[in-house]
Formats: C-alpha cells, structure tokens, sequence
C-alpha cells in the first residue's frame, strides 16, 4: 500500500496541514512527516502541526525528526501522532528503542535508518540527516533495532535519495531476509515502475515518496491506480465519504 | 445528545478516538473512574499495546467491574475488543470475560499485521452502508477467537483468516482502527453512534 510524505519545512511553499488533508483525501494510505529541521525552536511548531493534522486527517500519522527520549516521543504521540520515528538517536543509545516500545507499545515505534552502500556489498547507517557515516551495517542494525522494540523500519537509501532512478533493491532484500517487522521503502522514486520494483522484487511492504507528490508528477490517486493496472494490492476508493 | 464515554486506562493515544468521534459530530467524554460514567449512553474502549497494562488499570480503577455490569452498547478497538474476551495467550491473564473465547497470536511471517486489510462482513449494523471487503487499518499481532461462530461478524487475513470483529449483544469490538481507517472508519464509528442514540438493545 502507498503511504503518501510530507517533508515539513516551514520555509517552503504549501502548508504541510493542508496538503497533509490533501494527499489523505486523494487516498494516501499514511502520512509522514519528517521535520529535516529537528532543531528546538522548529520543535513547538512541529508539534502544532501534528495537532492541526491530527484533528483532520484519518488515516495514520507518523511524525520523525530530532526524538531523542521517551519524552518526546510522548509529547510527539500527544500531539496526535500514531506513530514516532527515531533515527540518530536510537544509533547512539539504542536502549531508547526499548524504552519507547515498553512505554507506548513497539506499534508506535518507527526506526529510521539511513543507509549508504560500503562498495563492498554492504551498507553502513548514516545519522544526522545523513551528514555522520556510523561504521555500523545497516542491515545488521535493522535487525538489532526489530530486536530492540522497533514495529516498522523506514529505510532510505541514500544512494538513491532523489536520483529518482528507483530504489535500493537489494538492500531491500537484504534488510527483509534480517527482520520480522513491516519494511517501508523509501529514497529513489521516480515513477510507479519503481515502487512497484521495491514492493514485488524488493518485498517491502510499503512505499514512501516525497518528490513524485510534491512535484505533483502524479497524485496520489494516479500513482494508486498504476500500481493497482501493474498488479500491485492497493487500497482502492470504494466511494465510501463521510459525512 | 448522547453521550459517549471513552475509557482512559492509559493505554495508548487517546487523541485519535476523540477526535473522530467530535468529527462525526459527538461530543465524547474521557472516562477514568467509574464515578464519571453516571449519565452515560455509551461506551468506547480503545487500546494499543497488549492487554495485561490495560487490565491493571481498569482492576485499580475499579473501571473493570463498570464494565462488566454496563449493558448498553459498548465498542472495543483493537486491544479493547481483545479485553472483552476471557484471557489472552500473550500472558494469560484474565480480561473482563464478557464474551466467550480466547486471544491469541496471528499465524503469519510478518508481526506485527500493520497496515489496510479488506474486512468481510455479513451486514451486521455495525458495517451498515460499508460494502463487504472495504480496507481498514490495522496494528497488531493478536486477534480473538470467540467460543460461539455466530458471534464473530467479521473477518480478514493476514497469513491466515482472523476475526476482525465480534458481538455479544450490545457489546461489539473491532480488531482495526475505525478512527485511522479514513471515511469509512468514520462511517462505522457513527452507525455506533447512531446504536448509542437509540439505545438500542440487539438480541
């Protein structure tokens, strides 16, 4: 299934609340918002946009972006979320994955992991917005961080980041060979053809795009519908509208 | 206007459930001791996480004993409908047993079950207006298996078939996420309404 993102940067053009109620209303599965900012002042804004979205939107929200605690976690859940992703943090102290599973239960706990190829066939986990290269492979983190208490891992290859020439196939299938939890491909779409690669041959169980939806190359609504004419299991609209 | 009580047992977002029952139009109340469910028309349990948490808060609060005495329409989500069954093979501890059967862990490769699944149903008012096999959202690894066939009113696979609802009566519950499931969630959740506004008893 589709989920549709959202990058929240204040700066940018388009409030992230209204097309957060766009892209659910066009049939986006879940949204996410990533705030690349992470910094404490965004901090309070980041939050009143989960609210705002929260209110409006039904269908499950995800929030990332500089969760360092149980606490932000709680106050990021607090605010609306259904799910909190950690990066950076969980890297350095990976106690804390347990800690947020424990507290709110591992379906609320997203790992995201930004991974980078070696050249030598493995790929090593970048943190920071993917500014600090780890020494860690990825793949043996993702499973350490399923382990953990992590329910679903959003892995972003940063190979493929923005390229728009697909995603990272085998390191789907790398990652999906080490875990147990739901896989959400994410870095590298550029039309429907490649998420219908990384969720048929890559095995990962959700698609996240970004540049497709804000570039409007496609709506949400037109990316479902070529995945569902490739074959591919998507959450069709059955007309069903409230009110 | 009727009142719908939503139980806090600490569990898991409220935030979610209050809102989509304000967004169809109800002005739910939160609930956390019994005293506050004088006056009340109907109830929603929800719940993430597993039941053992959840059983410890209603015994100390003395909400579990609320509930089994309540007779008017009752909606579980997710955790909450597995708390309407007798025990949970997560730990085996008791829940509030008010309908017959046992929970127990989904068979399939990947667990959690996250995501939209197609729910077949058989036209109980519950799905009223929502055709057979419409996706709802869930997250979770454990479903109900009730004692009585008749008692399950829906179901969906995930590795194999599961029960994603089941009714006792007036009380009813729902393995997904009626309040993440988009407008048809929001459909459901008001045909709950709509039983808890005429007091409906369901034979």
């Amino acid at each position: 299934m589709v989920k549709g993102v959202q990058f929240v940067d204040i700066t940018d053009a388009g409030d992230p609340v209204e097309l957060a109620g766009r892209y659910a209303a066009e049939g986006a599965d879940e949204i996410c918002f990533l705030d690349i900012t992470a910094s404490h002042e965004g901090r309070g804004t980041l939050l009143e946009i989960v609210h705002r979205t929260a209110a409006t939107v039904n269908v499950p929200l995800t929030v990332g972006g500089g969760v360092a605690s149980v606490e932000d976690m709680r106050r990021v859940l607090r605010a609306g979320a259904d799910k909190v992703a950690v990066n950076s943090a969980a890297v350095e102290r990976p106690e804390l994955l347990g800690e947020c599973a424990e507290a709110f239960g591992r379906q609320c706990v997203v790992l995201a992991i930004d991974a980078r190829s070696t050249g030598e066939g493995g790929w090593e986990v970048w943190t920071h917005g993917g500014r600090r290269p780890t020494g860690v492979d990825a793949v043996s983190w993702a499973a350490e961080g399923a382990r953990r208490g992590a329910g679903e891992i959003l892995l972003t290859s940063m190979d493929k980041d923005g390229t728009r020439s697909g995603y990272d196939v085998e390191l789907l299938r790398a990652v999906r060979d080490a875990v147990r939890v739901p896989i959400i491909a994410s870095g590298g779409a550029g039309d429907t053809d490649d998420m219908v690669e990384a969720l048929a041959s890559g095995e990962a169980d959700a698609v996240l795009a970004a540049s497709i939806f804000h570039h409007r190359t496609y709506t949400v609504g037109e990316v479902k519908q070529r995945l569902a004419a490739a074959g591919v299991a998507v959450r069709e609209d059955s007309g069903i509208r409230w009110p | 206007m009727s009142t719908i009580a939503i139980i806090d047992h600490g569990a898991g977002n409220l935030v979610s459930v209050v809102n989509a029952l304000t967004q169809i139009g109800e002005q739910p109340i939160v609930v956390t001791e019994p005293d506050q469910l004088g006056g009340v028309d109907g109830i929603v349990l929800p719940g993430v996480g597993a039941t053992s948490p959840a059983m410890r808060q209603l015994s100390a609060t003395g909400l579990d004993a609320s509930l089994r005495s309540w007779d008017g329409p009752l909606l579980g989500i997710c955790v909450g409908l597995q708390l309407l069954f007798d025990t949970s093979d997560e730990d085996g501890q008791p829940c509030l047993g008010l309908i017959g059967g046992i929970v127990e862990e989904l068979d399939a490769a990947t667990l959690p079950h996250m995501g939209w699944n197609d729910v077949r149903h058989k036209g109980d008012p519950l799905f009223a207006g929502i055709p057979s096999g419409e996706p709802f959202y869930f997250v979770h690894s454990y479903a109900p298996v009730p004692d009585i066939g008749d008692e399950i009113i829906a179901t969906a696979t995930h590795g194999d078939v599961f029960v994603a609802a089941a009714r006792s009566g007036n009380r009813v519950g729902v393995q997904f996420h009626p309040e993440r499931s988009g407008p048809a969630g929001l459909h459901l959740l008001a045909n709950f309404a709509a039983s808890v506004a005429q007091g409906r008893r369901v034979a």
